[in-house]
């Protein structure tokens, strides 16, 4: 596999003793969307800025594209291209000088023509000569893409992108990542958006408390999706099933109420009528039979709640 | 090195200046003569000639010291708390560029507008008296290494403040008393001779009297002592500075 960042053992503690990152351990492959979902306070600022060389490693080892991000940091960091979460943007600079200075900060020679193409892609050309001051939030985030695209880097960092931010910004988000997709630009997104992560990333990450809990393709995870449970509620309380059901995977709760079969709706047999048909003949009535389906974000609060977070912490809210 | 990067940094300072040309040169042409209409003109006429140059000129040296300080300080300390403040650094903090690299375009801007400065204020005097400048080579030196030192001390001020209120303590409690008791105003041979030795641990004095030995020969200190205190003090600083890149002082978690 052809990984362009490769995370070691990387663990952070800041100064006042919290442990923002405890061992991670991530491979991001060349040329993926990789989104990383956790809730607020999981973790994922703190992650990319220490791969983008803000925030110091307590310990371990990050390589972009087989550089030391901290020893040989130049080459590292001349490869990505970060958005910041915050609006953090001057004030009376104009758009046109705060990308050329960004530009110029990564070490690239001036290109007018590069920079004009990148501000008309992002609809701000006409406010080229504005300040910064004068500009709506959405179009001061516009100019921090732009900023972190001025010196047309390999790897790209989006920290919550979408936060707060209008449909049609939101389009020219995802068609702009696209495209850079397809010209081989590794694209890094932090969420806590389950539909973001599901509409745009090839994989997904996710992490919470310091710690990567999961990272799989979002292909598997949708075929996770396709998992649906039967529900069967008993009148009266059952212990033992009949002996035909032992090569099920059925689980009972501890009062013998409800069970619950788990089964891949996508399969040719779903072995629900030999299921039925047993509890039948074995005189168990029932009161009642449902089927639901998990959602990513069932998965996601899953892996959230066997971490221990508190309920108010869960991702539930939906995008505007 | 990364010079584009210097220069980025450079020219973006520069260029905050110059959006606000009229403040940045109004305000030191604008009280220099204010000084010289009240200390040269009015006080000084009354007052008999120190080693004998007159009032009005022995003061400017000192007043273009007292600005160039200030300046220095107040430019380079901003400069970097600024974008500190705001957040904006994460910029510089995430560009392929060393610390010394951003130093350089940090303190060089704020030093370069801090001569400025000083060229103007020396320009305006000249309308006021009769200006001569014996040794213009040492003039030019203490000029620059005062500005370079300064505004790297102001730099230093700007990592190390993380509120307003530090950014100007600093300015405020130490530097505008070492000035004004720095011989700005008069010569410490002037002084009680406990008052001349207090005055020997204040560096100020040593820029003051070397920068006044170039234009008029006479000093308080010998002019080389003088060069070897803008020189320790130039070395500390970058000490100083040298340590806060080792351990990314307050830049970095
Ligand atoms: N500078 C800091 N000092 C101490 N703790 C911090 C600092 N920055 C972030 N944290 C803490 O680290 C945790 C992770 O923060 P962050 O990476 O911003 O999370 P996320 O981006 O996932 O919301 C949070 O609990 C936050 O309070
Ligand atoms: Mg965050």
């Amino acid at each position: 596999m052809d990984n362009i960042i490769s995370i070691n053992d990387l663990a952070k503690v800041y100064d006042n003793g919290f442990e923002a990152l405890k061992t991670i351990n991530l491979d991001i492959e060349r040329g993926e969307i990789l989104a990383l979902l956790g809730p607020n306070g999981a973790g994922k600022t703190t992650l990319i800025s220490t791969i983008a060389g803000i925030v110091s490693p307590s310990s371990g080892t990050i390589l972009v594209d087989g550089h030391d991000n901290v020893r040989d940091y130049r080459s590292a960091r001349k490869l990505i291209g970060l958005v910041p979460q915050e609006l953090t943007i001057g004030a009376f600079e104009t758009v046109w000088n705060t990308v050329s200075f960004t530009r110029g900060l990564f070490g690239q020679k001036k290109d007018p023509e590069y920079i004009t193409q990148l501000l008309k892609d992002l609809s701000l050309y006409d406010k080229k000569d504005n300040q910064l001051r004068m500009l709506s939030g959405g179009m001061k985030r516009r100019v921090l893409i732009a900023k972190a695209l001025s010196h047309a880097p390999r790897i790209l960092f989006l920290d919550e992108p979408t936060a707060g931010v209008d449909v049609e910004l939101r389009k020219d988000m995802w068609r702009i990542v696209n495209k850079l997709r397809e010209s081989g630009v590794t694209v890094i997104l932090t969420t806590h958006y389950i539909e973001e992560a599901e509409e745009i990333a090839d994989r997904i990450a996710v992490i919470n408390h310091g710690e990567i809990l999961l990272v799989e393709d979002k292909t598997e995870l949708m075929q996770k999706l396709g998992k649906k449970q039967l529900i069967v509620e008993f009148k009266e309380p059952q212990f033992s099933l009949p002996d035909s059901l032992k090569d099920y995977s059925l689980d009972i709760d501890d009062k013998g109420l409800v069970l619950t079969y788990t089964y891949d709706a996508t399969a040719d047999a779903t072995g629900i009528t030999r299921l039925l048909q047993s509890l039948g003949e074995a005189g168990m009535s029932l009161k009642d039979v449902r089927t639901t389906q998990s959602s990513l974000e069932d998965i996601f609060v899953d892996l959230v709640h066997s971490d221990g977070i508190a309920a108010n912490e869960q991702p539930k809210e939906k995008s505007a | 090195m990364n010079f584009a990067a210097i220069r980025v940094i450079y020219r973006a300072e520069m260029q905050r200046a110059i959006n606000t040309l009229f403040q940045t040169l109004a305000s030191p042409v604008i009280s220099t003569s204010l000084y010289f209409v009240v200390f040269g003109s009015a006080i000084g006429s009354r007052i008999q000639t120190i080693d004998g140059v007159s009032y009005g000129l022995f003061i400017v040296p000192g007043l273009t010291m007292l600005t160039i300080l200030t300046q220095s300080i107040s430019n380079a300390s901003f400069g970097i708390y600024f974008p500190k403040f705001s957040g904006t650094i994460y910029e510089v903090l995430s560009a392929p560029l060393s610390f010394f690299e951003a130093l350089i375009g940090y303190v060089g801007a704020a030093a370069t507008k801090s001569f400025v400065i000083g060229v103007v204020i020396l320009l305006t005097a000249s309308l006021f008296v009769d200006l001569q400048i014996e040794h213009p080579i040492w003039m030019l030196t203490f000029l620059v290494l005062t500005c370079v030192s300064f505004s790297l001390f102001g730099f230093i001020i700007g990592l190390w403040a993380d509120s307003f209120e530090k950014l100007q303590i600093v300015p405020i409690l130490v530097i505008t008393p070492l000035v004004f008791l720095g011989g700005s105003f008069y010569s410490i041979n002037m002084l009680p001779p406990f008052w001349q030795t207090v005055s020997l641990f204040n560096p100020v004095v040593y820029l003051v009297s070397g920068f006044r030995w170039s234009f008029f020969e006479v000093s308080d200190v010998n002019v080389w002592t003088s060069l070897t205190m803008i020189l320790i003090f130039l070395g500390v600083c970058l000490a100083v500075v040298s340590w806060m890149f080792k351990t990314g002082y307050k830049l970095k978690e």
